[in-house]
């Protein structure tokens, strides 16, 4: 379980993270998704005890961070795949980190073997391919086995295979039981994984809600009707407030759905030859709720590509 | 799911492991750290070779000259500090720089974050390190200094002077050169831990080693020799044998740097906790 109470960071006068408050229930997949910049890292790392929050706080199994007995063995986080010494080999990163919180030196290989990674355990990391880091980065995570993992962008640099290699285990660590967060700018990613998404735009909260759900509330899903009388039925449609428009000869319905267009259809009577709902993709959605939250629109200047956050 | 199939009888979470992590945990970590990069080979392989090599060439060079020697040269002609000279400049320019790179790679690479997820509690991380790093830097470094001394003095055959340990003053003076250096080692740590990125806390580190003398020596006679004697430099002088007029003794010298390095790593520990890594 990962809580954020009204968690805010502040930097000089930029607020990074603003009144941030959401839940993070354990057994399912959490998606934590936000345009660029819009504090999904900050937030991230305030929880793992690394940033200091400028107010609000935020806690792991009702724990702060810093008071946590073996951090490592409760919570398991992947922040930048990159964040490994280049002189380093992938056991040495492992080894080093098992040995700060007692972790049995065994699951460094058990691990390195779980990823993929045993043939190039004694290798020195600097020559690793992003994939490659990724792979270890995860490795690290569950180096501890901990009940809750943190992932920031784990898809990243990842192949087709890797990518559906992280979307199982992700799954599969929250089936067993596990509070899994995972951040991702890929929205197409969060809909094949993620059970729900807390969804945020320029730090403040936005949406907490089924992956399902939210789809389904976006203006981007409608019914498409087709009927002969067409035009009876829109102005019975109207009249309730109901948003209609005609496209292509049909007419686009948004704010009711096919039940009660059905059933109006039946009252009239009107004829109906079309009644289909179309939902939205989780990508049309987090479009809509981020629209005015984005910072940087693509019509400005690009920020220096090598701007931290 | 394989992730726990191995040992899911004795699945090493929390619940399992009473007590909490302890500085010893966090140094057995750190020392494989610091085995673990070739930096660290490097940098110690080369404080031993490079005090060597010095020592080889000056005593050589020296017994090979000495009969066209003056009188006041050979007077003045300290076997000793000739002997250690090589380990000590070498040792304060390389340890130094293995000291920051201890904590400046950790920020340039983003282990920091590893390594803080892994104890949240960041003056026992900085501790760890302090202990680790300068256990290995003086049993390194007294090996250097020892190493150089024996190797200078078979050189200096008769009828050059040559000294042994139960020279007066040799034994302090080989010893207190392997402290001086482990002590300047770990106030390059924490230099680095407050400058965070390796160029910036080497300028610093050298600005203070031998840029900070050159500065001093321009001052007013009086004054310059009252600051200078406070300088690290000068005081590892005085501990190799050859004080300044107004040097402070080897031992008052050395309490001197313990407490920069003291008051440098305390404001580290506290840099390191109020800011965000």
């Amino acid at each position: 379980m990962i809580e954020a109470h009204h968690l805010t960071k502040r930097y000089g006068d930029k607020v990074a993270v603003d009144d941030l408050s959401f839940a993070v229930r354990p057994g399912i997949v959490t998606g934590f998704l936000g345009p660029n910049g819009s504090g999904k890292s900050t937030t991230m790392r305030m929880i793992m005890g690394l940033d200091h929050p400028t107010g609000g706080r935020a806690t792991v199994n009702g724990q702060h961070y810093h008071d946590l007995a073996w951090p490592l063995r409760e919570v398991g986080a992947l922040l930048e795949a990159t964040a490994i010494h280049p002189g380093r080999s992938a056991r040495a990163h492992l080894r080093m980190l098992a040995e700060a919180n007692r972790i049995p030196l065994h699951r460094a290989d058990e691990l390195l073997d779980l990823v993929g990674l045993a043939s190039v355990a004694g290798q020195r990391a600097g020559k690793f391919s992003l994939g490659m880091s990724q792979r270890l980065g995860i490795a690290a995570a569950l180096l501890g086995d901990p009940g809750t993992l943190i992932f920031d962008e784990p898809v990243n640099g990842l192949d087709p295979d890797g990518i559906r290699w992280v979307r199982n285990l992700l799954k599969g660590l929250a089936a067993e039981g596990r509070t899994v967060f995972v951040s991702s700018h890929l929205m197409s990613e969060m809909a094949l994984t993620a059970d729900e998404v807390v969804v945020i735009g320029r730090g403040r909260f936005l949406a907490h809600q089924p992956v399902a759900e939210m789809t389904a509330k976006s203006t981007a899903s409608f019914v498409r009707v087709r009927s002969p009388q067409l035009e009876r039925l829109r102005a019975a449609l109207d009249k309730q407030g109901a948003r209609t428009a005609l496209a292509d000869g049909a007419l686009i319905v948004r704010g009711r759905d096919t039940e009660a267009i059905g059933d109006l259809a039946a009252s009239l009577p009107v004829t109906l030859h079309e009644l289909a709902a179309e939902s939205a993709s989780l990508e049309e959605a987090f479009m809509e709720l981020t629209e005015e939250s984005i910072e940087y629109h693509g019509t400005l200047q690009e920020p220096a590509s090598g701007a931290r956050r | 799911m394989s992730v726990t199939a191995a040992d899911s009888a004795a699945r090493p979470g929390a619940a399992t492991l009473p007590g909490r992590y302890r500085a010893v945990d966090l140094m057995r970590s750190e020392w494989t750290k610091l085995r673990t990069v070739r930096s660290t080979t490097w940098t110690l392989g080369m404080t031993v070779l490079v005090g060597l090599a010095a020592s080889g060439l000056a005593t050589g060079v020296t017994r090979a000259h000495w009969a066209a020697m003056t009188a006041s040269d050979k007077a003045s002609f300290h076997p000793v500090e000739v002997s250690l000279m090589g380990a000590y400049l070498g040792g304060t320019l390389l340890l130094g720089i293995l000291g920051i790179l201890v904590v400046s790679a950790e920020y340039a690479t983003g282990t920091i974050r590893a390594t803080l997820s892994a104890a949240p509690r960041r003056p026992m991380v900085l501790a760890a390190k302090v202990l680790v790093f300068g256990a290995v830097t003086l049993v390194v470094a007294e090996l250097a200094a020892f190493a150089s001394f024996f190797l200078g003095q078979a050189l200096l055959t008769a009828p050059a002077p040559h000294a042994t340990l139960s020279s007066p003053g040799a034994l302090r003076a080989v010893a207190g050169s392997g402290l001086f250096l482990c002590v300047v080692g770990l106030l390059a740590l924490g230099i680095s831990v407050l400058v965070r990125h390796t160029a910036g806390a080497i300028s610093s580190y050298v600005g203070v080693i031998l840029i900070l003398p050159i500065i001093v020596s321009a001052l007013p006679g009086s004054l310059q020799y009252q600051i200078e004697r406070l300088l690290p430099l000068e005081i590892g002088s005085a501990i190799i044998n050859n004080p300044a007029p107004d040097a402070f003794g080897p031992w008052t010298g050395l309490l001197i740097l313990c407490g920069y390095t003291t008051v440098i790593l305390a404001l580290g520990a506290v840099f390191l906790v109020r800011r965000d890594a």
